[in-house]
C-alpha cells in the first residue's frame, strides 16, 4: 500500500508555483523573459534526454525535475541575455551538474545555481548588466523590448547600486526606502525573474510548505540570519542595516523558499536544515557586505550544498529507545 | 471523553478500508474435505508429529509436539484420517513441512462445556493455556505461555490487550471485539491472574467506536474489586498495534532497542489471542480455528470467516464465489505487512489474520526510481531509523555496512515504504541488508 504522492506529483507542483512570478516579470520586463524561460526549459529537458540517452539510462524528462532546473536557471539571470546563455547554463546544470554526478538524488549541489555560478564566470559582463528597466504592469512592457539593443537600457540593480554607492544612491534611483518595500514586494525593480516579485514567490513557498513539500525549517534560518546579520552589520553603524530590503532584495526569498529547499542537495535531518539555513544566511550576508559581488545567495547556498551530508551525519534521527547495557547499549 | 493516546514519533494514515467487512458478522466456513497443517505454526521450533499415516483422528487430539526448544503442540482441526506427511505452500517459506488430514464430514462437531476457573492456580491455568497451543494470532506466531512467564527479573505490573488493529482492510480483530467480547474479558483475567497482576488496558483505535463500547460493556458486567481493567481508545495512526508503539502510547514506557515488552513491566497480549486463553482454559478448547478477514475488490463476496487451520486459500476462494477479472494481487496479512503470496495452494494457520485479495486500482504497480533524499522516510519511521540510507547502501553494494542505521531495529511497518514519492521498497531493502548485514 502506497500513498498518492510521488516524484512527478512533487516536482510538477513546484513548477506550478513558479508560473505566477514568471506571468508577473512578463508583463514587468516584457516577453524577452518568457523566451529566456522558455529556451532555458527547453535546453534543459533536451539536455537531461540526451545525458541519460547516452549514459544508457532510463529517460526521466516526465518527472519534472529537468523543467525545474531550467525555471529556476532562467530565474537567477538577467532577462537581457543572449539565447546562447541559457543553453550553455543548461548544459552545465544538467549534464555535468547533475547526470555526471549520478543522476537524480546524487547531484551534490544544486544545478541551476550551479548553471548560474558558470555563466557568471564565463560572460560576466552579460550576467551583471543586461537587465531590463521595469515598468509598472499598468504600461503593458509586454513587447517594449523586444528587439532592441538590449545593453542600451541596461541598468544596476539595487543590490549593486547599494554596495557600490550606498543607500543614498538607491534611494536616488529607485525612490524613498519605504516605496522600494513596496517595490520590491511586488515586483517592481530592475533584477532577474527570480528577483522580481517577493509576493509571488512568498506565496509559491507557503503553498509548498502547506502541502508539505518542503518544511520551513531551510527558509526561516535563512531568512532570520540574512535579516539578523545584516541588521548588526549591513549599516554604516552597527545595527543599522536594514533587514527588510536585504531580505526582499537579491533572489533572498527564491533561494530560501525553491533552492535551499531542493531535496537531492540540501539536508534531510531537521536540525541540519536548521543549521545549513543559517550557514547559507550567514555566507550570503558575508559575500554581500565584503565579497566581491553585490549578490550572494547563490555561492552560498552552493558552498553549503557539499556540507548537507556532513551535517547529516552529525545529526541522526533520534531512536525509538536505546539497548539495554547487556545489548550493547550504553551503560 | 477520554483522550486518545498516541505514539509520538513517526507513523501514517493509511486509508482503512475496513468498509468491505467491518460490519459483517463473523460466518463460519463448511470444514474442506482436506486440511493442510503445517508443522511450523509459530516462532521456534516445527512440530513433530505424534500420529502415523492414515491413523484416525478426533477433532482437538494431539497430532504434534515439541520435542525441544520454544513451541507448542498442534491438534486435528477436524475429526478424520492422517492422508500424508509432506510439504505445504508457506506465504514466507515458500514450502513447510505439513500434515494433510482427510476430513470426515459424517462426524459431529464437537461441542465444548464451560468450567469454572477460579479454583485453578497460576501454574495450571499457564499448563491449559501451552496445553491448547495457544500463540500469537495476531500475526507474530510468539508462544503464549512464554510470554505469560516473564524472567523473575523482570516485575510485571501491566497488561494491554491489543485491540488496535491499525493495518488496513483487516476486521477480524474488531469483530471478535464485538461478538466475543464476555470472553475477551474474561480471558484477561485469566491472563492477570497468571502474571499474578492487576492492571489491565484495552488499546482499541478509535476508528471502530462500537468496539470500544462492547468492551466497555463487557468490562462493566464483569467489573471486580480484584481486578482494574480500562478500555483505552487510540488515535487511528498506524503502527498504532505494534506492540512497542502501543505500550508507549498506553504506559508511556519505552521499550529498549531488542529487548522485551516485559524489560518495561508490560505484557501485551492480541484481543483475539486472548480469547483463544479464555477458550484453552474455560472450554479446554485447543486453539485450531481463526477468523480470517477475506477482502479487497478482487474477491466476490468479502467476508469474516472463521475457518479450520489448514483450510487451502483455493477453498476460501471457492466458498466466497470465486475471484473478480480485475485481480491483482493476494496478500496473507494486512496491506503493509503482509505478504503476497503468488498460489493459492497454501493453507491457513494459527498467524493468519487475512487475506486479501486486491484488484489492479488497489495495488500501486508504478515502477521505483532513484532516491531523491527528501527525507520523508526519516519522519514516517516511528523508530527513528534511517531507511533511505539502508536502501542506497543496499543499491550500493554495501548492505555489510547498514547496522548503523538501526536496521535490526525495523520491524518492517512498511511506513517508510507508503510515503516514499519514488516508489521505492523500502522494506525489501531492508530484509536484504538484515540477511546480509547478520553474517
Amino acid at each position: 500500500m502506497r500513498s498518492s504522492e510521488s516524484v512527478e506529483k512533487i516536482m510538477w507542483s513546484v513548477v506550478a508555483c513558479l508560473v505566477p512570478p514568471l506571468i508577473l516579470s512578463t508583463f514587468i520586463f516584457g516577453i524577452q523573459t518568457l523566451i529566456i524561460t522558455a529556451v532555458s526549459v527547453a535546453s534543459c529537458v533536451a539536455v537531461e534526454a540526451i545525458s541519460q540517452k547516452v549514459m544508457g539510462r532510463q529517460v526521466t524528462v516526465r518527472d519534472g525535475s529537468a523543467v525545474i532546473t531550467g525555471m529556476l536557471l532562467a530565474f537567477v539571470i538577467p532577462p537581457g541575455v543572449p539565447y546562447l546563455l541559457p543553453v550553455l547554463g543548461a548544459v552545465m546544470a544538467i549534464y555535468i551538474g547533475k547526470h555526471l554526478l549520478g543522476g537524480i538524488g546524487y547531484n551534490i549541489f544544486n544545478p541551476a545555481l550551479l548553471g548560474r555560478a558558470f555563466l557568471l564566470a564565463t560572460f560576466p559582463v552579460a550576467m551583471t548588466s543586461a537587465w531590463l528597466p521595469a515598468t509598472p504592469p499598468s504600461e503593458m512592457a509586454l513587447f517594449k523590448y523586444l528587439g532592441t539593443d538590449i545593453d542600451a537600457v541596461s541598468t544596476a540593480t539595487p543590490l549593486a547600486l547599494l554596495k557600490e554607492q550606498g543607500m543614498t544612491a538607491v534611494n536616488e534611483t529607485f525612490g524613498a526606502t519605504a516605496n522600494l518595500y513596496t517595490d520590491f514586494f511586488l515586483g517592481i525593480r530592475p533584477g532577474s525573474i527570480g528577483e522580481t516579485s517577493g509576493l509571488l514567490i512568498l506565496l509559491g513557498g507557503l503553498y509548498l510548505l502547506y502541502r508539505r513539500y518542503i518544511s520551513w525549517h531551510i527558509p526561516v534560518s535563512m531568512l532570520a540570519t540574512i535579516g539578523l546579520l545584516t541588521w548588526i552589520f549591513g549599516g554604516v553603524t552597527p545595527f543599522s542595516g536594514d533587514p527588510l530590503l536585504a531580505i526582499l532584495s537579491g533572489g533572498a526569498l527564491l533561494g530560501a523558499f525553491f533552492m535551499a529547499t531542493d531535496y537531492v542537495s540540501s539536508p534531510t535531518n531537521k536540525k541540519s536544515q536548521l543549521i545549513y539555513g543559517m550557514g547559507i544566511g550567514a555566507l550570503t550576508v558575508l559575500i554581500r557586505l565584503k565579497g566581491g559581488y553585490p549578490e550572494g545567495v547563490c555561492y552560498a547556498i552552493l558552498l553549503m550544498n557539499p556540507i548537507s551530508s556532513v551535517l547529516d551525519s552529525w545529526f541522526k534521527p533520534k531512536r525509538f529507545a536505546a539497548p539495554l547495557p547487556s545489548q550493547g547499549g550504553a551503560k | 471523553m477520554t483522550t486518545l493516546l498516541t505514539f509520538p514519533k513517526g507513523g501514517v494514515h493509511p486509508p482503512a478500508a475496513k468498509e468491505y467487512t467491518a460490519h459483517l458478522a463473523t460466518e463460519a466456513m463448511p470444514v474442506p474435505d482436506e486440511l493442510e497443517i503445517i508443522l511450523g505454526q509459530h516462532i521456534g521450533a516445527p512440530c513433530t508429529p505424534t500420529v502415523s499415516k492414515r491413523a484416525e483422528v478426533e477433532e482437538g487430539e494431539l497430532i504434534g509436539e515439541v520435542k525441544k526448544g520454544l513451541g507448542v503442540p498442534l491438534h486435528a482441526p477436524v475429526a478424520g484420517t492422517i492422508k500424508t506427511f509432506g510439504t505445504s505452500g508457506h506465504p514466507m517459506r515458500v514450502s513447510a513441512p505439513s500434515i494433510t488430514i482427510r476430513t470426515d464430514q459424517a462426524a459431529p462437531a464437537r461441542t465444548y462445556e464451560k468450567k469454572a476457573w477460579s479454583q485453578l492456580d497460576a501454574k495450571e491455568l499457564l499448563a491449559k493455556v501451552h496445553n491448547a497451543g495457544i500463540i500469537g494470532i495476531g500475526g507474530a506466531g510468539f508462544p503464549s505461555h512464554v510470554k505469560l512467564s516473564p524472567p523473575p527479573d523482570n516485575p510485571i505490573d501491566t497488561l494491554i490487550l491489543n485491540g488496535a488493529e491499525c493495518e488496513p482492510y483487516i476486521t477480524a480483530d474488531h469483530r471478535q471485539m464485538l461478538e466475543r467480547s464476555a470472553e475477551i474479558v474474561e480471558g484477561a483475567k485469566i491472563i492477570l491472574k497468571i502474571l499474578g497482576i492487576t492492571t489491565c488496558h484495552i488499546g482499541i483505535e478509535n476508528n471502530k467506536p462500537d468496539a470500544i463500547s462492547a468492551m466497555n460493556v463487557a468490562v462493566a458486567n464483569a467489573a471486580s474489586e480484584e481486578f482494574t481493567i480500562k478500555v483505552q481508545p487510540l488515535q487511528v495512526k498506524y503502527p498504532q498495534g505494534s506492540e512497542k508503539q502501543l505500550i508507549q502510547a498506553v504506559t508511556g514506557r519505552k521499550v529498549p532497542a531488542f529487548a522485551l515488552p516485559s524489560a518495561v513491566g508490560v505484557v501485551v497480549h492480541n484481543v483475539s489471542t486472548t480469547a483463544a486463553i479464555h477458550d484453552a482454559v474455560v472450554l479446554d478448547k485447543p486453539l485450531y480455528e481463526k477468523v480470517v478477514t477475506i477482502s479487497g475488490k478482487g474477491i466476490s463476496r468479502p467476508a469474516n470467516l472463521r475457518v479450520k487451520v489448514g483450510t487451502k486459500l483455493s477453498d476460501i476462494v471457492d466458498y466466497l464465489g470465486g475471484v473478480t477479472d480485475d485481480l491483482a494481487k493476494i496478500v496473507m496479512g494486512g496491506p503493509m505487512m503482509g505478504f503476497a503470496v503468488s498460489s493459492l495452494d497454501i493453507p491457513v494457520t494459527k498467524t493468519t489474520s487475512s487475506v486479501l485479495f486486491l484488484a489492479e486500482d488497489e495495488i500501486d504497480t508504478s515502477p521505483h526510481s532513484q532516491c531523491i533524499r527528501c527525507g520523508w522516510c526519516l519522519e514516517a519511521c516511528p523508530m527513528g531509523l534511517e531507511p533511505k540510507e539502508v536502501a542506497i547502501h543496499v543499491e550500493a553494494g554495501r548492505p555489510q555496512d547498514t547496522k548503523q542505521f538501526g536496521v535490526f531495529e525495523c520491524f518492517e511497518c512498511g511506513c517508510c515504504a507508503f510515503v516514499c514519492p519514488a516508489k521505492r521498497p523500502l522494506v525489501q531493502f531492508i530484509r536484504l541488508a538484515k540477511m546480509k548485514a547478520a553474517g
